[in-house]
């Protein structure tokens, strides 16, 4: 269940503010894409007319150069504000948006640069102007045009572009909507269109930019849930990825584990964590063999996590439960007065106790 | 994906694959309203206008305004009627659809369960027989459908959801696009009555239609998506390796099929089936093979028949998701796996927590001590039982 938080007078008041920020900028909504011609512009200006329709007060405020004729239908019902042209190149009049005041602006096209001396030098700087004025803004970027982004995508378009956005810009959106394609176009259609292996060969990047548009709009989302259930007092991580736990101690076959681990976190786009409970005292040998680990974690891209705690099991299961842990990785010794100690050992209370989480054990 | 390298599956031999097996492409979604059918119905109609002979085989009659007016100038083939005690429910007419042979036929609502007299039980069952019939199909779901995220949906909104489509069967699919909108959105949808009508808007709104629901949701849709693209580079392909190590670090182990072996143990458990799905769930994105195996006493005792009904059906239900099953008899169960184990070159094994131990016979030790004791080498699983703990706020 939920633990819903008592009242902090603190946090209450930061949640106030946080609510009169939110209430008194516009909102930002963001149509991500893997590549041009998957209809972003489209679903952007459609939900424009829309809205529009529902009475909103929307204006177009920048368009895309070349204009596909479905969109030109949409545009008729719309008021479009022209680009200006500043040393021949078109630039967002934000000075006209501003003064026509609108509920809604629409902006295709969020990775463009303004010429030397413009106000901002970016037209995402141009976007936020508008949202601390109050204006709804909804806009659309393709994945290359990300900053975070850019080098991936590079290598596997093996184009190089010019002009970015930072993906800080795209989180701290209030909504952001993956506009996915097959990369080839129909079932039926693309039976005919196939010069082979070259298509097979640019379906194949197409392919991979658009598991990387989805995998970043699930990372947006995931972080969407937390920061909702956190504004909801829900304490509990509900992240819907996979998240593993590696319990290391000196003893460990960490080398193994933490390889193990990191290829389950890889498969699934989860998160990997190595955690160690700090208990008694360790020998030389034991403070370097522990140390050894952590580096292997530390190279693996896990978080590493020293707890404090006088029971190892309700450390591990206190962190476990608050980080939303779905897989817990722990060695097993096999010593020789394994009987002996039998139904007392750590392994055996932390199965009793991981309660919808998976544990897998490795022998050391 | 061209037609001469069709999705290549494991264990989906028996279904010989004819030069005109048909494609399936899926509308995916994470909630009612999100809008998938509209966008099938847009491509239906694009097909159409390109001259595509296109029908549509089932759409739901309750479909919303701006839905339904997109059905317009569409061959719409009558569903069949079922009586099943007393009333009447209309069906796809599946033999109807391959009697008139189109190019593409459109078929709402994938996951759907059949009425109790059909031919077959689940639509995505007929779906299946128009694809090997040479029939293309354009179809919708959302991800709660899923079979392996069955316990994972139940235990965030406490909801069983009882139409499930099997994993394996999402894989087939040439193309899955993930039909995308905020929770915003959807909500403002659900509150000005598009989505639902009447007392069902207040009904949703206590079930899936909460925002952290919804978001969750969507970001498990999202990740399927993603993982359904990856899959199609990685599977069928011996050259799509070459393309993953551009990506760096995190892609270069997705390049072949791993020699991944994971074994499930079976028992009457109920729980039997939370475990089967995850295990499999887990072995899927190993890219390796999923085995399950029961063990039954020697001699049916009247005791073990109520017992070895329960196995039996889970067996079954492994084998609908395409999981390998065997069954062992008799002897000590440890060494009875760690046999099988050795013979078929087994990497992981998964099982249930076992009961808590009988205080009885104290030095009695449990399946999992006596597994890692034997298996030196082996990574063991234990899977506890999931309850729910729904997301609410």
């Amino acid at each position: 269940m939920p633990v819903a938080a008592r009242p902090d007078p603190e946090k209450l008041l930061l949640q106030i503010q946080a609510e009169e920020k939110y209430s008194a900028s516009g909102r930002l909504k963001v149509f991500l894409g893997y590549a041009s011609g998957v209809g972003k512009s489209y679903r952007m200006l459609d939900e424009g007319r829309r809205r529009h329709e529902r009475g909103e007060d929307v204006v177009v405020g920048a368009l895309q150069p070349d204009i596909p004729p479905e969109i030109r239908g949409i545009l008729k019902t719309l008021q479009v504000i022209p680009l200006k042209l500043i040393d021949g190149q078109p630039v967002m009049d934000i000075n006209a948006i501003l003064r026509r005041r609108p509920q809604v602006c629409l902006v295709d096209g969020l990775a463009y640069d303004n010429p030397a001396g413009s106000r901002n030098a970016h037209r995402w700087q141009d976007v936020e102007q508008l949202l601390e004025a109050g204006i709804c803004v909804i806009t659309t970027i393709n994945l290359q045009f990300i900053e975070e982004r850019r080098a991936e995508v590079e290598a596997i378009r093996g184009k190089a572009v010019s002009v970015t956005v930072p993906e800080a810009f795209l989180r701290n959106a209030d909504e952001i909507v993956v506009v996915d394609a097959p990369a080839e176009h129909s079932l039926v259609r693309g039976d005919q269109s196939a010069p082979g292996a070259l298509a097979n060969e640019e379906e194949r990047k197409l392919n991979h930019l658009r598991e990387i548009a989805l995998l970043l709009a699930a990372e947006v989302v995931d972080e969407q849930l937390e920061s909702y259930l956190e504004r909801h007092g829900v304490t509990q991580a509900w992240g819907m990825q996979e998240r593993i736990l590696v319990c290391i101690t000196p003893t460990s076959n960490a080398a193994r584990m933490i390889d193990r681990a990191r290829l389950t976190r890889d498969r699934f786009h989860g998160e990997l964590y190595v955690a160690y409970v700090e208990g008694s005292d360790l020998t030389t040998d034991e403070r370097q063999a522990l140390e050894d680990h952590l580096a292997l974690a530390r190279n693996a891209g896990a978080e590493i996590q020293l707890l404090d705690g006088d029971d190892a099991v309700c450390t591990i299961m206190d962190f476990a439960r608050e980080r939303g842990i779905t897989q817990i990785f722990i060695g097993h010794s096999l010593s020789e007065d394994w009987r002996a100690r039998l139904g007392l050992t750590t392994v055996d209370r932390l199965i009793r106790a991981a309660d919808g989480i998976d544990v897998k054990l490795f022998p050391h | 994906m061209s037609s001469s390298s069709p999705i290549n599956l494991e264990g989906t031999e028996q279904q010989t694959p004819t030069q005109h097996r048909g494609k399936l492409k899926i509308f995916l979604g994470y909630a009612p309203g999100v809008g998938k059918t509209y966008q099938m119905l847009e491509e239906a109609q694009q097909l159409k206008r390109e001259g595509i002979d296109i029908v549509v085989g089932y759409f739901e009659p309750h479909a919303r305004a701006d839905t339904i007016a997109l059905i317009e100038h569409l061959e719409v083939v009558p569903r069949q009627v079922i009586e099943y005690r007393g009333a009447r429910f209309e069906e796809m007419d599946t033999d109807a659809i391959l009697t008139r042979h189109p190019q593409v036929c459109v078929v709402d609502e994938f996951a759907h369960t059949n009425v109790p007299g059909a031919q077959r039980t689940k639509r995505w069952q007929d779906v299946m027989i128009l694809i090997e019939n040479g029939v293309n199909v354009l179809t919708t779901m959302n991800v709660q459908h899923l079979e392996s995220l069955n316990d994972r949906i139940f235990r965030m909104t406490g909801v069983r959801v009882r139409e499930t489509v099997p994993d394996w069967v999402l894989h087939q699919a040439a193309e899955i696009v993930m039909i995308d909108l905020t929770p915003e959105a959807l909500l403002n949808r659900l509150d000005r009555g598009v989505v639902y009508h009447g007392d069902k808007i207040l009904r949703a709104k206590e079930n899936f239609f909460q925002e952290s629901t919804l978001t969750a949701l969507r970001e498990l849709a999202l990740r399927e998506t993603a993982f359904e693209v990856e899959f199609r580079q990685t599977s069928g392909d011996p050259n799509a390796g070459v393309q993953s190590s551009h990506a760096g670090e995190r892609q270069t182990t997705a390049v072949s099929r791993s020699s991944e072996r994971v074994l499930v143990y079976v028992t009457a458990e109920p729980s039997s089936v939370a475990l089967i799905r995850r295990a499999k769930r887990v072995s899927d994105y190993l890219k390796g093979e999923c085995i399950a195996v029961a063990i039954v006493p020697p001699r049916h005792t009247s005791d073990s028949c109520e017992a070895g009904a329960a196995i039996d059906k889970h067996l079954t239900f492994a084998r609908n998701l395409q999981v390998e099953t065997h069954v062992l008899t008799g002897g000590d169960i440890a060494e009875q796996l760690m046999s099988f184990v050795r013979q078929h070159g087994i990497t992981q094994i998964y099982l249930l927590r076992p009961q808590m131990p009988r205080w009885n016979i104290p030095f009695k030790p449990n399946l999992v001590q006596q597994l890692v004791r034997l298996a030196r080498d082996m990574e063991v699983t234990i899977v506890a039982e999931r309850g729910t703990r729904p997301l609410k706020r």
